[in-house]
């Protein structure tokens, strides 16, 4: 049994893990203004945007895959400037992963920190804003430490649902090994050529994981006694 | 001295009205806002507060925080607000929340001592009782020094003897800082211990406004009792009639001639006086 867990290549493992980090960390920073805006806004465009951050969560992968495979392919004006001008190819790569993962997975930080800031005390915000205080400092000072539940589900989820994605990463990445080849990616050749121990571990270490994050997160605002998670 | 004029459109809860008011407020006074629910007291205080916007001019001392060109942010306006539901940093301890307004170790400890707080410095917001939270409130917003203290119903949720407490930290807090206060409240008492003038607003306008005392004791004429109260019911005993009137959180029973019952009304608001001439006071 220990032969076999050494045998294995755990190199999808870490390109999973990778990509959900780097992931996490620009949706992280991206969404933070995004969602504050949505959640204090009385904009008619409200709407508008909260059903475009939504889009990901209905569509089809291949669908999601599809568009932002031909936006960065060299056939559309953003491939061609990025090879062109700077030289750098956004598909079958790693940096492309990045990008599509961000799409994919925007949904899953936006609407936690949307609704964690929704539910703060409007006159909280007002007091810090009262006391001197910036927008910017009422953020980090006042909304972001009382949203903690809201803050931790956005994170996890989203690294979470990262590291689970299949469709999309198989679009835009291929299947290069130590490039763009995730676990999950990894399993489906894997039941393809009919190695069925090797998938069997991958997906069992997939499994096991996935519960366990899931376990954090549901212990961790049960105890904070408040569930931030998609309205 | 601070001038006060402003005009907004207001969408009531029933219809549409105008909050267009017109004062000024010498500096120090302690000013009680007082009326119907939805009346525009609040807006009024949100807007000096620079919380919402409106057309019209705020002049405080020599500084303009509003006019047709200049609307002065709400956080480089000098106020305090005490909020009904305290509004606490639930995130960060009493201490905390005072000197997240400004790092004045002096100050702060001085304000926990006189609200009588220093004990429970360390504790979280979420554990204290609503009179301490509101005491912490209270502190916070004298952080600042502010010119303006604005308190939007500060005391409706504490029970009696806590409100009594805290009146009497207002007052001292007042009389030490001097600084311009205006209260919303329901509570005739608390106006009376409080303030030394009284605004009533009425669907957005300024109906009465006087010295507490001129606003508050309705007495007509000699009469020295005048009360105003909701007529309960009217019982027939024997040849008398009794009219059964709720006056506050008081029932009485009057004494009303025949001719009387004809003109009043159940649910009529009605006015109950006499002259005392020597009224018994026992504790």
């Amino acid at each position: 049994m220990i032969d076999i867990l050494n045998s294995i290549n755990y190199t999808p493992f870490l390109l999973s893990f990778k990509l959900a980090g780097i992931t996490t960390l620009i949706l992280f920073i991206l969404c933070l203004p995004l969602a504050w805006y949505l959640s204090q806004t009385t904009s008619k465009s409200k709407p508008f945007l909260e059903a475009i951050t939504a889009l990901p969560i209905v569509l089809p992968p291949s669908v999601i895959g599809f568009y932002i495979l031909y936006a960065l392919s060299y056939n559309s004006p953003i491939g061609a400037f990025f090879k062109e001008t700077l030289g750098i190819d956004l598909i079958f790569n790693f940096t492309g992963l990045v990008i599509a993962s961000c799409f994919y997975s925007l949904p899953f930080m936006v609407q936690p920190l949307q609704s964690g800031f929704e539910s703060l005390n409007k006159n909280m915000l007002e007091a810090s804003y009262i006391s001197g205080k910036s927008r910017f400092t009422t953020v980090l000072k006042v909304a972001l430490p009382n949203i903690k539940p809201a803050l931790m589900t956005a994170i996890i989820v989203t690294f979470a649902h990262t590291v689970g994605e299949f469709g999309v990463v198989l679009m835009i990445g291929g299947s290069i090994p130590d490039e763009t080849k995730v676990a999950s990616v990894a399993i489906y050749e894997m039941v393809e050529i009919m190695d069925y121990t090797s998938a069997h571990i991958y997906s069992g270490i997939m499994l096991v994981m996935s519960f366990l994050v899931l376990l954090g997160v549901y212990t961790f605002n049960q105890k904070q006694k408040f569930s931030g998670f998609i309205k | 001295m601070i001038h006060i004029a402003i005009n907004k459109k207001l969408h009531g809860a029933s219809a549409d009205m105008q909050l267009d008011v017109n004062f000024e407020i010498k500096d120090g006074d302690f000013v009680a806002l007082s009326g119907k629910s939805g009346s525009g007291k609040t807006t009024l205080l949100r807007i000096l507060a620079g919380l919402e916007e409106a057309n019209g001019i705020i002049h405080v001392e020599e500084e303009i925080w509003l006019d047709n060109n200049i609307c002065k942010a709400v956080q480089k306006r000098e106020i305090g607000f005490v909020f009904q539901d305290y509004a606490l940093f639930d995130n960060m301890s009493v201490l905390q929340n005072l000197l997240y307004v400004k790092k004045d170790l002096v100050l702060a400890n001085h304000l926990l001592h006189v609200t009588e707080l220093t004990e429970l410095k360390d504790r979280s917001p979420s554990t204290l009782s609503g009179g301490q939270k509101q005491r912490v409130a209270l502190c916070r917003a004298m952080m600042k020094r502010p010119k303006i203290l604005l308190l939007d119903e500060p005391l409706s949720a504490l029970d009696p003897v806590m409100r009594s407490k805290l009146q009497n930290e207002i007052i001292a807090l007042h009389k030490e800082f001097k600084t311009t206060t205006i209260m919303v409240s329901h509570d005739p008492s608390e106006i009376y211990r409080l303030s030394n003038r009284v605004l009533v607003l009425e669907d957005g306008k300024i109906i009465n406004d006087g010295s507490t005392k001129d606003v508050l004791l309705r007495t007509k004429g000699s009469q020295k009792f005048s009360f105003e109260g909701e007529l309960l019911e009217i019982k027939k005993v024997d040849v008398i009639f009794i009219a059964i009137i709720a006056i506050g959180q008081q029932l009485v029973e009057v004494v009303v001639g025949e001719d009387e019952t004809k003109n009043l009304n159940i649910g009529d608001v009605v006015n109950v006086s006499t002259k005392a001439f020597s009224p018994t006071i026992t504790q």
